[in-house]
């Protein structure tokens, strides 16, 4: 068995991945068909697999992978106590999100967290139902506010196009993944003074709950060495 | 380890003294409505108990505690006055590699009487002590309405001393609003400029933001903006008040002279003087059932982070020199819960909660330690 490494199979991502490892030496190209999701590796004993990078923090977690590559904000929603389970090898400077609240920008009333929690409360009171925050990132959003001292919100799940959400009145404010913040703009959405909860890159994750054989560490090491880890 | 027979024996043994004691015994559904407990709780509840799904009644919970279905089934079909005792699972998501059970009984003792507070505060307080006295656990006490008084008591606008209630249960938020409100701190940056430009009219200010979009309408932005200028006008609240609230919040002494000092307190602090009469009752009906007062630690801020249903009489009852066990026994009083639950009906309760496998584990601590 050799050391099993999982990149994105995917787009941009894919592609910078591949890009940042060939500046490091180590070559990766996809192999079959356009479609067929294998790839092989040039200069490291590695096993390459191409998985979803929303899949990536689900394997390092169970150890069916040793190394993967995929967002940060991925890996700190997915895994519960995740410095536990992963260790962050390198940050590898592509794939720059942040995870930011949002609220209308109609609310000259609110810029900061603090504005948030006193208009929940007054929404609360006047709507007779908790202000309701759009989202995918249930975790970090939760604990995010929790240590801010909001209250009177309510998650609502949204897996896409959360930005339209208050527009469609299924929210009144949002929580997602912004890079130019265009999108945001776009939608009459403005970003908290402090709503920035993760600021989020491509890192490659080392998993300590893969079985690492005395082979798998040598792999480890020239890697590491390589890429200068 | 012991095994589950052998604690949910003990929970019986626990229960039959609640029930010898008056309590009748009842069941609650594990499957609880989300809605319910979100309503109640707070999205933090999510962080906590164990969600599931069904295709009919939508999004449930695993029972979490028994105190929302007892409050349920009590105002469904209860008499009043009402104790009821249940034993039972409850399921609670653990930090990852906490060693904490996720799963585990809980007995408990609840009761719902609005002849004579201070009495059923005692009573509940009595048994506890009685039926876990052998484990020698070191008891103690707290008062979240003496809190809420002290909130209440300060000289500020009704809409602060919300904001302050609001927050009890959060204490670095209360800490942030309180250091606000009483000028110790700025306000956030961005207020000074926003009040600037709401001079010039509210309706222009609020056409700046852009297009109207979402249910928080321009009426309630107008309302919120109008609150902030009322603040920003406001007295700040006088530093010796906002001491002596200080002092109130880290009061760590026995009930007897927390009492004392408390009194003393209500003297420039009238406000205070109903809810410390209501301690010196209790503290007369704890003695009258019994229990040794004088000794009794009492710790103003006990139950403030991790209870937030209490809003009156708290207690624990907690195993010494091992902090890192959860509390064996915790309970206290929650009106507010039973009013929010009950649709505005007052329906006043106390009542607690024991782990039995920690009475078992310790027990046979105390066995080992003793052969």
């Amino acid at each position: 068995m050799s050391l099993k490494l999982a990149v994105p199979s995917k787009g941009r991502l894919m592609e910078k991945t591949f890009d940042w490892f060939a500046a490091r030496g180590i070559g990766m190209r996809r192999i079959g068909s356009d479609r067929e999701y294998a790839a092989h590796v040039d200069g490291a004993d590695l096993e390459l697999l191409l998985l979803s990078a929303s899949e990536i923090p689900r394997e390092l977690q169970a150890g069916r992978i040793h190394l993967g590559v995929t967002g940060s904000d991925l890996v700190r929603e997915r895994i519960p106590g995740w410095e536990q389970v992963v260790r962050e090898m390198e940050p590898m400077g592509f794939g720059f999100a942040d995870l930011v609240i949002a609220v209308p920008r109609v609310w000259v009333d609110v810029d900061t967290l603090d504005d948030l929690d006193a208009a929940a409360a007054d929404f609360r009171a006047a709507h007779g139902f908790r202000l309701r925050i759009a989202t995918k990132y249930h975790r970090l959003v939760r604990e995010f506010l929790r240590d801010a001292g909001v209250a009177d919100y309510q998650l609502v799940d949204s897996q896409g196009a959360t930005e339209g959400t208050v527009k469609h009145l299924t929210a009144e404010a949002i929580a997602d993944i912004t890079s130019s913040g265009d999108t945001l703009r776009a939608n009459h959405l403005k970003v908290l003074e402090d709503g920035l909860i993760h600021r989020s890159q491509a890192i490659l994750f080392k998993s300590r709950k893969a079985d690492w054989q005395p082979a798998d560490r040598a792999t480890l090491k020239n890697v590491l060495a390589k890429i200068g880890g | 380890m012991s095994d589950k027979a052998t604690i949910r024996a003990e929970a019986a043994r626990l229960q039959a003294f609640f029930t010898v004691s008056g309590a009748v015994p009842v069941e609650a559904d594990l499957l609880q409505s989300a809605e319910t407990l979100l309503d109640l709780y707070g999205e933090d509840i999510r962080a906590r108990a164990y969600t599931t799904h069904d295709p009919d009644r939508g999004e449930l919970m695993l029972r979490p505690d028994f105190t929302v279905p007892v409050v349920q089934m009590h105002m469904a079909n209860g008499a009043e006055p009402a104790r009821y005792t249940y034993l039972g699972e409850v399921f609670r998501k653990q930090q990852a590699d906490s060693r904490r059970a996720s799963e585990y009984l809980q007995v408990g003792y609840e009761v719902f009487d609005r002849t004579n507070p201070a009495a059923a505060d005692a009573e509940v307080f009595a048994l506890f002590s009685e039926v876990l006295s052998p484990l020698g656990l070191a008891p103690v006490t707290g008062d979240i309405g003496i809190l809420l008084a002290a909130v209440d008591s300060l000289s500020t606008t009704d809409r602060r001393k919300r904001a302050l209630r609001r927050h009890i249960w959060r204490p670095r938020r209360f800490r942030v609003l309180l250091d606000r409100f009483t000028g110790r701190k700025p306000a956030p940056s961005g207020r000074a400029a926003l009040l600037e430009r709401a001079e010039t009219g509210l309706e222009a200010l609020i056409a700046s933001g852009g297009p109207m979009i979402g249910l928080r309408g321009p009426d309630e932005i107008e309302r919120r903006i109008r609150h902030l200028q009322e603040d920003a006008a406001a007295e700040p609240i006088g530093a010796a008040e906002a001491e002596v609230l200080d002092v109130i919040l880290s009061l760590r002494e026995t009930l007897n002279n927390a009492h004392e000092q408390l009194r003393d307190i209500a003297v420039d602090l009238p406000g205070m003087s109903h809810a410390v009469a209501r301690m010196a009752r209790r503290m007369d009906a704890l003695d009258q059932a019994g229990v040794d007062v004088a000794g009794l630690p009492f710790e103003a801020s006990y139950g403030r982070t991790n209870m937030e249903y209490y809003d009156g009489f708290v207690f624990g009852f907690l195993a010494e020199g091992q902090p890192r066990l959860p509390p064996v026994a915790t309970g206290g009083r929650y009106d507010a819960l039973c009013r929010m639950l009950g649709g505005g009906r007052e329906i006043p309760a106390v009542g607690g909660v024991i782990r039995p496998e920690l009475v078992h584990a310790l027990h046979n601590d105390l066995a080992e330690g003793g052969s």
